[in-house]
């Protein structure tokens, strides 16, 4: 699969679980998360809106809001724990080794630097490169990241680019200063689809060509599919299943994994066919005061839930006959040898 | 280009303005009951109908009305301002005499005002339920509330009688008339500080407190979400990525205070003795000397008007949006 030596990956990820304390009380935003990736590998995380995969990609910049902190496992970084590294270590590594993305390319550029002296600003800070070779890098990097007439956009302030151009200068932001892990946090769901794809494409050839590991996080199945080579599902704060994208887009083993691929309407499907009910999952996700108990937190939704389902929380457990491809589920689809 | 022909407009703007403003003033002044001859009939104890006849003559104030106000609109365009009827001296050297301390205090005091109030902003934003915001609140409201005469006698009381630290009135001392350049200018200071103080302390509440709200909003936004990202520190994020987007609220209302600051520099010039703009004023009113009040308000309008454009031209070197003219 990846080329990367025998020892440690990447990034390992242990654990790792996440608390908010709020005046309600402690909440577990992210209760027992573990995976690993390896360099210039490319995974997805999936899930609905409030499950923690945000919350994942800031817990491993360092960056969780005041309220929420690391409450316990780890984050392996090349074998050092981020978890336990000192801010100014932390600060180190973010925008140099570790870099993110963000969902919102209109917003996330500060609106009075021009975009030149928001990319030198990282090359500085992290390359101590002057500011002659900072602008000459700059404008090299607006031109990696396809941008027409690079040397005089370097100039150019936010407001004077489209949305699609914007996110091409957070990429390169983003990319200046070649990082091994970029955590691109839905960076598409704000453009055009046309757009869209011609960013998913920017993104994979620049991860290729500088062998970084991209962790993309997403509700959009085409974008998984179309970007990554393993996928993460969440559900309420949990891995509910991980596995290489074919193999879990095929077989989805968790209920919720399932429901969430009959969602998405098939393009080869009949344009002729009525279609009068979207196929959605039942239920709500549960409030967040219950994430972290001893349950499976789908239980409430699943038409395969039993007596265990509401007593204990399922254990990780491979699928037989594909060795990555896991699953926490008392009932998952496949084991019993039928769909 | 766009640059030029934009000031180039706004200068248009700001001729007409002033304009109107003194058709307004004379229309005003003319109004109001009272002139030149019931006040020098007054210091001599009365005087008949003819001998006032005589003095409003002699002043052009027996012309009609609308002769009255062309042949000052004429004046006015030569920067010919008349004489005043009560100093005896041409408007504009009486003016030049005293404006010069009164731009030293308005623009000290908006200085004063607008640099603490965005420092103490800026602070308590870090900590907004911190010991430091709440003193800040505090101090705003207070200094927002209290009359500037009041305060201003207060710290009379207080730094220049109880605590001698400070001269109680003036601008300069003149004991120091052959002191060197230096020791003047330090005295110049010396007794600008309480006045201006004063003056700051109302829009230095002002400020502190906008600027507070408006890095809290900065400081939610995305593109801080990104400085964070990007490794940069704490300082950096706040004092580079931040400030800058928060100071344009924090000036475009310094802007607009520019008149409530001048006509505070009136009554704190009264309290302090300062010899500027304002204590002539007070003194040309009370004389019904109409050449002076209107050279005054003609000047205070001015200083406004500069004021306004001073803090256009600022707006636009802090935020490229402004500049480009667009959205």
């Amino acid at each position: 699969m990846t080329n990367s030596p025998s020892t440690a990956p990447l990034l390992d990820v242990r654990n790792l679980s996440v608390q908010f304390t709020t005046r309600g009380g402690t909440v577990t935003v992210l209760d027992d998360i573990s995976f690993t990736l390896e360099r210039g590998e490319r995974i997805s995380f999936v899930g609905e809106s409030g499950c923690g995969k945000s919350m994942t990609a800031l817990a491993l910049m360092g960056l969780l809001p005041a309220m929420g902190r690391v409450s316990g496992g780890q984050v392996l970084f090349k074998g050092e724990d981020l978890t336990t590294a000192s801010p100014a270590r932390l600060r180190r590594l973010r925008g140099n080794e570790i870099s993110m993305i963000f969902q919102e390319p209109m917003t996330s550029l500060n609106p009075v630097f021009t975009i030149g002296q928001q990319i030198s600003e990282v090359l500085r800070l992290h390359r101590g490169v002057d500011n002659a070779e900072a602008r000459d890098r700059s404008v090299e990097l607006l031109q990696a990241v396809r941008i027409p007439d690079a040397a005089a956009r370097v100039d150019d302030y936010p407001h004077q680019l489209s949305g699609g151009q914007r996110q091409r200068v957070m990429i390169a932001i983003a990319l200046a200063c070649e990082p091994e892990i970029l955590i691109a946090d839905e960076p598409t769901t704000a453009l055009d689809v046309t757009v869209q794809a011609e960013i998913f494409a920017l993104l994979r050839d620049l991860g290729a060509k500088l062998d970084t590991a991209i962790i993309l996080i997403t509700h959009d199945m085409g974008a998984v599919a179309q970007m990554s080579e393993r996928m993460l599902v969440m559900y309420a704060g949990r891995r509910v299943e991980e596995g290489q994208v074919a193999n879990v887009i095929k077989a989805p083993a968790h209920p919720y994994t399932r429901g969430l691929i009959a969602c998405v309407p098939h393009i080869t499907s009949d344009v002729d066919a009525l279609v009068d009910t979207l196929p959605e999952i039942d239920g709500i996700v549960p409030p967040i005061t219950r994430f972290g108990r001893d349950e499976c937190l789908f239980a409430p939704r699943c038409a395969k839930a039993a007596d265990e389902c509401w007593s204990a929380k399922p254990q990780q457990s491979d699928i037989a006959g594909h060795s990555s491809h896991s699953v926490s589920c008392w009932h998952p689809f496949g084991t019993e040898g039928s769909r | 280009m766009n640059f030029l022909r934009q000031t180039a407009v706004r200068l248009g703007y700001a001729i007409a303005l002033l304009l109107a403003v003194v058709v307004l003033n004379f229309v005003l002044i003319h109004i109001a009951p009272g002139d030149i001859a019931d006040t020098i009939a007054g210091d001599m104890g009365g005087a008949t109908e003819e001998v006032m006849a005589k003095i409003r003559a002699d002043y052009g104030l027996d012309k009609p009305f609308i002769v009255q106000l062309g042949l000052y609109m004429g004046n006015v365009v030569r920067f010919d301002f008349g004489y005043s009827f009560f100093f005896n001296t041409p408007v504009t050297s009486l003016i030049a005499e005293r404006l010069p301390a009164t731009l030293l205090l308005v623009f000290s005091a908006q200085l004063l005002a607008l640099v603490v109030g965005v420092v103490l902003g800026v602070i308590s934003a870090q900590r907004p339920n911190g010991m430091l915001s709440h003193f800040v609140t505090l101090l705003a409201l207070f200094g927002y509330s209290a009359p500037v005469f009041w305060t201003g006698i207060m710290l009379l009381i207080g730094l220049s009688l109880m605590l001698p630290l400070f001269p109680v009135a003036g601008m300069v001392d003149a004991r120091l008339m052959d002191a060197p350049m230096w020791r003047q200018y330090l005295d110049v200071l010396h007794h600008l500080l309480l006045p201006a103080l004063t003056l700051a302390s109302i829009f230095l509440a002002l400020y502190s407190r906008l600027c507070r709200a408006s890095m809290l909003e900065v400081l939610g936004a995305d593109y801080i979400r990104t400085a964070r990202a990007k490794g940069l520190t704490e300082r950096e994020i706040v004092y580079k990525h931040a400030l800058k987007n928060s100071l344009g609220p924090v000036v475009t209302l310094a802007g607009l205070q520019f008149s409530a600051v001048v006509s505070g520099a009136v009554l704190v010039e009264t309290v302090f003795s300062w010899p500027g703009l304002g204590t002539l004023a007070l003194q040309s009113i009370l004389a019904r000397d109409t050449p002076t009040i209107l050279g005054i308000l003609f000047f205070s309008a001015l200083v406004v008007i500069v004021g306004n454009l001073l803090t256009d031209l600022v707006l636009r070197l802090i935020d490229p949006r402004i500049r480009s003219g667009g959205g």
